[in-house]
This record gives C-alpha cells, sequence and structure tokens, in this order.
C-alpha cells in the first residue's frame, strides 16, 4: 500500500503495510532515528512526536490512521520558537544523561509547554509521566520545565 | 577508521614509560598515554584474597589489559583526541580529555573529542565499568598532557634561542614573557613532535588550585546533537545493503530448537530468510574463557527472521511456531527458591566466609538478640535502548557497530562463535542508550554476526523490548538470615549472617555472595558470614555497583532495626561503630595509592554532613506519616551517605519526598555537571529499584515482559535532592555506581520511621505496600 504523509512540513509518499507503526516509517524508510523504539507498547514515550502539535506516542499509530496529520519529529521541532528554547534549556542545564529518550522527553515538555506555558507540579506530572529515563534525569528534566516557565513571556 | 586512529600504527612513536610521542600522520605531535585498567585490589576482599569469588566489580570487566588515550595537536591548532572507552552518558569521555586538557594547557575550545573503534588491544580494554576510569586515569593523563606542555614549550624556547624556563603557555599559546613573543600549539606541533619525550615522572604538575578546566562543568559535545535528534545510538546505523533481523530465544534460558515453522513465516511480506540456531548449551556455564567473568557470551538457541525492515520482521514473529527442547531447567520458580532458601535457613550453612570472634557465645551472652530475614529479587538492566547490533560478514571478515561496553570481549566471543581469527573483526563502538552492566555482555554481537554469515549481506539485530527483559544477564536475587546481640549497654558486640544464593553446581553465581570485608565486618567483634547454595539455571550478570546494590540494603537496614531496638539513634550507632574498628581494619589497607581500601574517618565525614544537611536531629517535630530514614556505603571506591524523607499518604501510597546525600570520591570533581547527574541518577535508580523492579520466574520462564509489569520510577512525584561533595585529600575517583546502594535502605529506613513498617522484601510493591 502507498500512503502519502506529511512529516515535518514535507509531504512523503511511503509503500508500506498500512498497520506499520509510524516509528518505523520514521526509523526504516524516512531516516528520521532521532525518534526513538523503547517498549513498542506506548508505556515509555522514547517514540514521542508530535501529530498537530499533541504530543503522540508514534509506536502506537499506525501509518493507515496518520491521515491528514501534521507530523512533527524531534529533528524538526527546533524550527518552533519554544521547541528551539526547550531544546536550549536541555543543553544549557545538562538534561541528558546516555541521552537515547531525551527526544521523547523534549517533544512531551514542548507539548506540555505549548498548551499549558506556566505548568502547575501536577501538570508536569501528568505530561511527563509517561516518558521513561533510565538514567534518572527526571530532576534535571523538571529544573528544565520551571526554568522555562519562569521565562515564559506573555 | 580516522588518520590519527592510523597515525600510531604508522609508528615512529619514541616511549618513555607510559608516555609515546612523535609526528602524527598528515602534521604535527601525536601523543598517547597508557595505564592499567584494573584496580589491582578487590574492594574489601576477603583475608584469603579471593576477590573473583567474592565478586571484585573490577573482575567484571574484560581488564587484563591496558587503556591508552591518544591525542594529535595538528599544525592548525586542533587538538584531537581519541576516547578510548565506550560512552553510556557515565561521562568518561569527556572527563578524561578534560583531565589530559588540563595540563596540557590547551584552550577547551581547540579540543575535539573523537570516539575510537575498538583497536584490537592496541588501545587496550576499552571497556567501561566499575567505575575506574577516572582514578585509573588520574595521574597517567595529567602526566601525559604535561609533557606534551613541556615539549611545546620546549619547542618554542629552541625556536626563539631562550631558556625554556622563561618561557610559559596558557590557552594554546607558549610565550616569551620578556620579549613578548608568542607562538600557537599549532604552529610549534611539528617541530614539537621531533623532540624527546619527558619522564613522567620528571614533568611538573599544575597544583589544584590552577585548574581551568578540571572543576568547571562541561557538557558532553555529544549533547548538542541529543536534544535535536541527531546524535547516533548503535540503533540507528544504517549501512548500505543492510537487511533487519529479530531473533526469539527459548522460553527457557538453554532451551534448544527442536523444529520450527520456517517455510509458513517465510511467506510473510518482505521477509528473506528463516534460520534456525541450534545454539550452544554453554550459556550457563561460564563462556568457557571467552568472556568476562559473569558474563556468558554465547549464541543461545533461536530464530531468526530476516526482512526488509525491522516492523516487518517482528510482525512475522507473531506466526512463529516453535517446539522447544526445554532442558534441565524447565522446573524453576520463584516460590521454589524461596522455599529452598527457608529450608537451608533451618540448617547450618554450607561454607563459611568470615569468622572474628566468638559470634554463638556473644549472641547467647547478649542482653537483647534482633533477629531478621531479608530477602531480594532478580532485578534486570532494562536500558532504554534495548539490545543492538549491525554486523557485516564478508569473506572470513566481519565489520561490526555495535553499543557495547566490553569490545574485547566481544570480538572475542564473535571469532570463538564464528571460528575466525580476531584480528579479521572490526568493531565501531557508538554511544550506548545505557548499559548499567548490561552492555559488558556481547550476546546480540554474536547473533548479527551469525546471522550476516548466513544470508551473505550486513544485518541489524534489533531486539524487541520483551526480549530485552525476558532474557538478560540478570542482577540475582539472595536471602540473609541475621541476629545481633547487643550488650547491656546497647553496643553491638554480635552479628551473624547465614546468606543463602545462587550457584551452578559447586560455584556461587559471581557478584552473588556478599564481601568478606563489607561493613559492619571489622567493627563488630563478635561476627559471622556463613553462606549456602542453591542450584538454579539463570544467567547472571553484573548490574549498576554489583553486589553492593543488594547488600547494602540488607546490612544498613538491619542496622537501623538494631538501632531502634535498643532505642538509639540509628546514624549515632553507626558512627560508634566506624569509631572503633577491630585491629587493622577500616585504615585504607588492602588497595593501592590511586585506591585505597575502606577509611572509616572517610565514612564518619559523609554521615556527619548528611545529618546536618539533612535536619537529622529536627526528625521528630515531622508530622505524622513522615519520617527520616539514613544509610551511608562504600561502594566502588566512593563514600555516600544518604538521608531520605518519606510520606505515607491518606490512601497508604509510600512516597518519596526529599533526599539529602554526601560523597566522598576524593578531593577533585573532574566535571561537576556530570557528577551531579550521576549521583542524582544513580539515587532515583536505587529507588527506581526499591519501588517495583523484580524479576520472577515460573516453570523457569521469566514472568515479566515490558514495563507494564517490570516498572520503572516515573517522573511524578519525584524526591527534591540535594547532592553535596566532601572534598578529602585522596585522588579523585569514579561516579557511576556509588550512589546507588545506600539509596535503598536509606528509603525503607525512612518507611519505617514513617509508618512503622519494617521493609524486609523487595519490592515494596510485592511486599504489600503502595507506591
Amino acid at each position: 500500500m502507498s500512503y502519502t504523509i506529511e512529516v515535518n512540513g514535507v509531504k512523503h509518499r511511503v509503500d508500506a503495510e498500512g498497520d506499520t507503526p509510524l516509528l518505523w516509517v520514521l526509523r526504516d524508510i524516512l531516516e528520521l532515528t532521532g525518534t526513538k523504539y523503547g517498549c513498542g507498547v506506548g508505556l515509555c514515550g522514547a517514540c514521542t512526536v508530535h501529530a498537530n502539535g499533541e504530543a503522540v506516542r508514534s509506536c502506537m499509530l499506525p501509518l493507515e490512521q496518520v491521515g491528514e496529520s501534521s507530523i512533527t519529529t524531534i529533528e524538526a521541532i527546533g524550527e518552533t520558537r519554544l521547541g528551539r528554547r526547550v531544546q536550549q534549556k536541555w543543553l544549557a542545564l545538562d538534561v541528558p544523561q546516555c541521552g537515547y529518550c531525551q527526544g521523547g522527553q523534549i517533544m512531551a515538555a514542548t507539548a506540555l509547554l505549548a498548551r499549558t506555558p506556566r505548568p502547575r507540579e501536577a501538570d508536569i506530572d501528568a505530561a511527563m509521566s509517561g516518558n521513561l529515563c533510565r538514567c534518572g534525569c527526571y530532576t534535571r528534566i523538571r529544573t528544565a520545565i520551571r526554568h522555562l516557565a519562569e521565562s515564559h513571556e506573555a | 577508521m580516522s588518520a590519527m586512529q592510523m597515525s600510531w600504527a604508522a609508528g615512529g612513536m619514541t616511549r618513555r614509560g607510559f608516555l609515546t610521542a612523535g609526528a602524527a600522520v598528515g602534521g604535527g605531535l601525536l601523543l598517547s598515554a597508557t595505564w592499567p585498567m584494573r584496580r589491582g585490589f578487590a574492594q574489601g576482599a576477603s583475608p584469603a584474597g579471593d576477590a573473583a569469588k567474592a565478586g571484585d566489580p573490577g573482575q567484571a570487566v574484560d581488564g587484563a589489559q591496558p587503556v591508552t588515550l591518544y591525542a594529535r595537536i595538528s599544525p592548525t591548532g586542533l587538538v584531537t583526541i581519541l576516547a578510548p572507552n565506550p560512552e553510556m552518558g557515565q561521562g568518561t569521555k569527556t572527563a578524561l580529555p578534560m583531565i589530559f586538557a588540563e595540563e596540557l594547557d590547551v584552550a577547551w575550545k581547540d579540543v575535539v573529542i573523537e570516539m575510537a573503534d575498538y583497536l584490537g588491544g592496541k588501545m587496550g580494554s576499552q571497556s567501561s565499568g566499575g567505575s575506574f576510569s577516572t582514578p585509573g586515569a588520574w595521574l597517567p593523563l595529567r602526566q601525559a598532557g604535561a609533557a606534551g606542555r613541556q615539549m611545546l614549550i620546549s619547542a618554542a624556547a629552541m625556536r626563539w634561542a631562550v631558556p625554556a624556563a622563561e618561557c610559559s603557555a596558557a590557552e594554546s599559546v607558549v610565550r616569551h614573557a620578556s620579549s613578548g613573543r608568542a607562538l600557537t600549539y599549532g604552529e610549534l606541533a611539528q617541530s614539537a613532535s621531533r623532540l624527546p619525550v619527558p619522564e613522567p615522572g620528571a614533568v611538573v604538575l599544575k597544583s589544584e588550585s590552577a585548574f581551568k578546566i578540571i572543576g568547571r562543568s562541561v557538557v558532553d559535545p555529544d549533547k548538542a546533537r541529543i536534544v535535536v535528534g541527531r546524535q547516533p545510538f548503535g540503533i540507528d546505523v544504517k549501512v548500505p545493503g543492510m537487511k533487519y533481523a529479530v531473533f526469539q530465544k527459548g522460553p527457557v534460558f538453554d532451551a534448544e530448537v527442536e523444529s520450527a515453522n520456517v517455510d509458513e513465516v517465510k511467506s510473510s511480506p518482505g521477509v528473506s530468510h528463516v534460520l534456525i540456531f541450534k545454539g550452544a548449551r554453554r550459556t550457563l556455564e561460564g563462556g568457557a574463557g571467552h568472556s568476562a567473568p559473569g558474563i556468558d557470551d554465547a549464541l543461545r538457541g533461536g530464530v531468526a527472521i530476516v526482512a526488509d525492515t525491522w516492523w516487518r520482521a517482528q510482525k512475522a514473529r507473531g506466526k512463529l511456531r516453535v517446539r522447544w527442547n526445554e532442558g534441565a531447567h524447565a522446573g524453576d520458580s520463584t516460590p521454589s527458591f524461596d522455599a529452598r532458601a527457608h529450608a537451608l535457613f533451618a540448617q547450618p550453612a554450607q561454607q563459611e566466609v568470615r569468622v572474628d570472634g566468638d559470634p554463638e557465645r556473644a549472641l547467647a551472652g547478649a542482653a537483647q538478640v534482633i533477629r531478621a530475614a531479608y530477602s531480594y529479587p532478580f532485578i534486570a538492566h532494562v536500558p532504554m535502548e534495548p539490545q543492538n547490533c549491525v554486523a557485516a560478514y564478508r569473506d572470513g571478515r566481519v565489520e561490526i557497530w555495535a553499543p557495547t561496553q566490553n569490545p574485547g570481549a566481544g570480538r572475542r566471543a564473535v571469532a570463538a562463535a564464528l571460528g575466525i581469527e580476531p584480528e579479521h573483526i572490526t568493531i565501531h563502538m557508538i554511544r550506548c542508550g545505557g548499559g548499567f552492566g548490561r552492555r559488558l555482555a556481547n550476546d546480540y554481537m554474536i547473533e548479527a554476526a551469525s546471522i550476516s554469515r548466513e544470508i551473505g549481506a550486513p544485518v541489524k539485530v534489533l531486539w524487541a523490548r520483551e526480549d530485552e527483559i525476558q532474557h538478560d544477564f540478570y542482577r540475582p536475587g539472595g536471602y540473609h538470615n541475621l541476629a545481633a546481640g547487643l550488650d547491656g549497654a546497647g553496643k553491638l558486640v554480635a552479628w551473624r549472617n547465614h546468606f543463602v544464593g545462587f550457584a551452578r553446581g559447586e560455584q556461587f553465581a559471581r557478584l552473588a555472595v556478599p564481601r568478606a570485608g563489607d561493613f559492619p565486618a571489622g567493627f563488630v567483634p563478635n561476627y559471622a558470614l556463613r553462606t549456602s547454595k542453591i542450584a538454579f539455571g539463570v544467567p547472571l550478570g553484573p548490574l549498576r555497583a554489583p553486589g553492593d546494590n543488594a547488600h547494602a540494603w540488607v546490612f544498613q537496614s538491619f542496622l537501623d532495626e538494631i538501632a531502634r531496638a535498643a532505642g538509639r539513634d540509628p546514624i549515632e550507632l553507626q558512627l560508634e561503630l566506624l569509631a572503633a574498628p577491630l585491629p587493622g581494619e577500616g585504615d585504607g589497607h588492602g588497595g593501592s595509592a590511586i585506591a585505597p581500601g575502606f577509611m572509616a574517618a572517610r565514612m564518619i565525614a559523609v554521615l556527619e554532613r548528611v545529618r546536618d544537611m539533612s535536619g537529622w536531629a529536627g526528625r521528630h517535630r515531622l508530622p505524622a506519616g513522615t519520617g527520616l530514614g539514613a544509610a551511608c556505603y562504600w561502594s566502588h571506591l566512593g563514600y555516600v551517605a544518604q538521608v531520605h524523607q518519606v510520606s505515607v499518604h491518606r490512601d497508604g501510597t509510600i512516597a518519596p519526598d526529599a533526599v539529602w546525600a554526601a560523597v566522598d570520591v576524593g578531593g577533585v570533581i573532574v566535571n561537576p555537571t556530570n557528577a551531579e547527574n550521576q549521583v542524582q541518577g544513580a539515587i532515583l535508580d536505587g529507588i527506581s529499584a526499591a519501588l517495583g523492579q523484580e524479576i520472577t520466574f515460573d516453570r523457569g520462564r521469566v514472568v515479566q515482559s515490558n514495563y507494564h509489569d517490570y516498572t520503572l520510577l516515573r517522573n511524578a512525584r519525584i524526591p527534591r535532592m540535594d547532592v553535596q561533595f566532601v572534598k578529602t585529600d585522596y585522588p579523585p575517583t569514579g561516579l557511576g555506581e556509588p550512589a546507588y546502594p545506600s539509596a535503598l535502605p536509606a528509603l525503607c529506613n525512612a518507611i519505617h520511621a514513617a509508618c512503622g513498617q519494617r521493609v524486609r522484601k523487595l519490592p515494596l510493591k510485592a511486599a504489600g505496600l503502595k507506591v
């Protein structure tokens, strides 16, 4: 089957079975490997991308259901002002350790801050607890989000 | 291979001690330093010095060879440093170059760090593990950098015909102050490369107060790529003509394939090959000398499905039906292990590890006796990046791209499995998405190489998360039956422990047994550690802070119990013990200059610091349902004491509120931002293990399969953390592991303080606590 999907502002024609998870389309067909595989069942968040600005688990989104959604990955989120700020804050605070989960973390945090520029602790819990970090970067992830909320220009 | 990686091979280097220098290919000065990888002593070794049996983590890595760092100063002034050890987030890829660059007096902006390939022993073992990179490298790298600086200064002095003593170096420039002349390192590199190498012991090292790079927070340059999704990990490697594979292993660890519906699976879309690998049933027998101790690298029996995309291979796995010969361990189960342990507790111990004084008599005469049995589960490593490897076999040679902690052992294992020469195997080390000890084994490497040879094309093997959880080299579970005696004054006078652990035949699983020197051994006059064995068939390997990651929880929890039973402050009791070692104990003996043995005074200092940081004295004024717990442990040369604050919510949920940690890893913190990351991460890792991590077995099979039933700490209600480094007058030591072990008992002791429940079985969720 052939599908046309929009990824990072570009329309791609993809030949693959309709049940192929978007994750594997991104990684193995479009060669956008910043989106990571971690669990395959939506439990770890390493594969988080944006669909029309909302954080979604690309391992759970079949190609045939992408439809007209505009998909954004970690490689392109820096083209938005907020995405760039989140990436820069992550680097300034040296958030990553091994770094494997961090693309997903940044995508989740960007979606949170886009929706809720000044999140409360409970908002951070809700938005970020779906993204596992085995190295335990959680403290700095929260610090980065708090800094970004404080420096938010209304 | 980069120009520098080829450069040393070109020869022409001169050697002085562990230093070499010479002209680099393409021009400039090439320097190298070589130092021993092994700590050369067993942490807390038994009097008999049987380090391997005692589970010395230094033995867990491929440590027979020294390790080498290369640096090239090019005519353009760029300093390229070849990082020898795999990077998995622990930070050595940055820390080692920082140490070298400091003494070289190069401007950090001129430094480029390049990840080395595995150079087949020419660069030493190149393994990462045991938190030993920093202590081993500290002095040799400083001396190498200073030697380079001295050569550059000499080259400038000769050019100017002035005494070298009148010249100085800073920020990649040599200056002659009185004449105002200056030459950059780039301008001097070529002529410096023709000068003799100074004696390492004769070079002048900086005073620590003059450090400009060491002690400053440096962010690993990989992270600029990580935050934009452009840093390659092993899983991201793609080579021309590459196929994708999954490898279905047996449900029981040493199962062999009898038959499989190969043709049916082969008809799936995109699938090109379905291969049966009989496997070697030596996976539980010690690796036949091809691997690091405790990690058995051999091809396991299974079925490989090869397709044009990974998803198609994985989807085809759904159709796979295999008849397995399940072997001898299909009857193993967690309840049977537990029952066996308790039966062994009732019998005399099988072996004696250490006895001081007369524990039986001291217990019989004690004013108060405290008894408790503790047990902890098997746990898995579950790095976020599942095991994977790309291999390309061609004409008896293999090129491998792998996220591995232990490339040397991997090369030997692939050579043995394929029957080819190790020299015909090239390994590219790719950044690891976490290691925690899992990637000291190289089973994925053998799978990829074996499949590539069969299909005659490059292949990427990627494990699904379920493979990862069900085919690990697990941290072994264990059981401790403890008794302690207090005298009339509430002083600890007797400690007796009967440990039951897992064994293959007559040999204990490595890393399973407490060491004879583990605190409080050496600080209690009447002490006994005795052991008994349970036969089993589960593969085991080192996991972050091997041994300590389990035993610290038992010993530090039981000490807390003892203090409570005596009506005493638990920190005071530990300080009292630490202040009165048995003769010859706790004074740093049994180690070396760079890696001294346990020093009680250093532990006292971190305990006192954390007591003050945490407001310990005011703990009785905390609201009901909130409590503080303390613990300390010496692990991988680092001294860590922690206090945790825990609240029990109205619905009974246990919540860690706050953590205070005092850490002594010597007088210098090489890279503070990374050091804090390592400590925070290790503590959260320990909390995560205590709350929910558990691998159980049923009919020889691992019950857990993904993150829904193998639960990790999530980013909600994370404790606030205060980490302080206590600087002491000792060389710096590593931080990948030391903060993990004491996190678990500090948490559990705080739970007891908060709600009165003593945790004697991990994880908490299996002990009936809500988390």
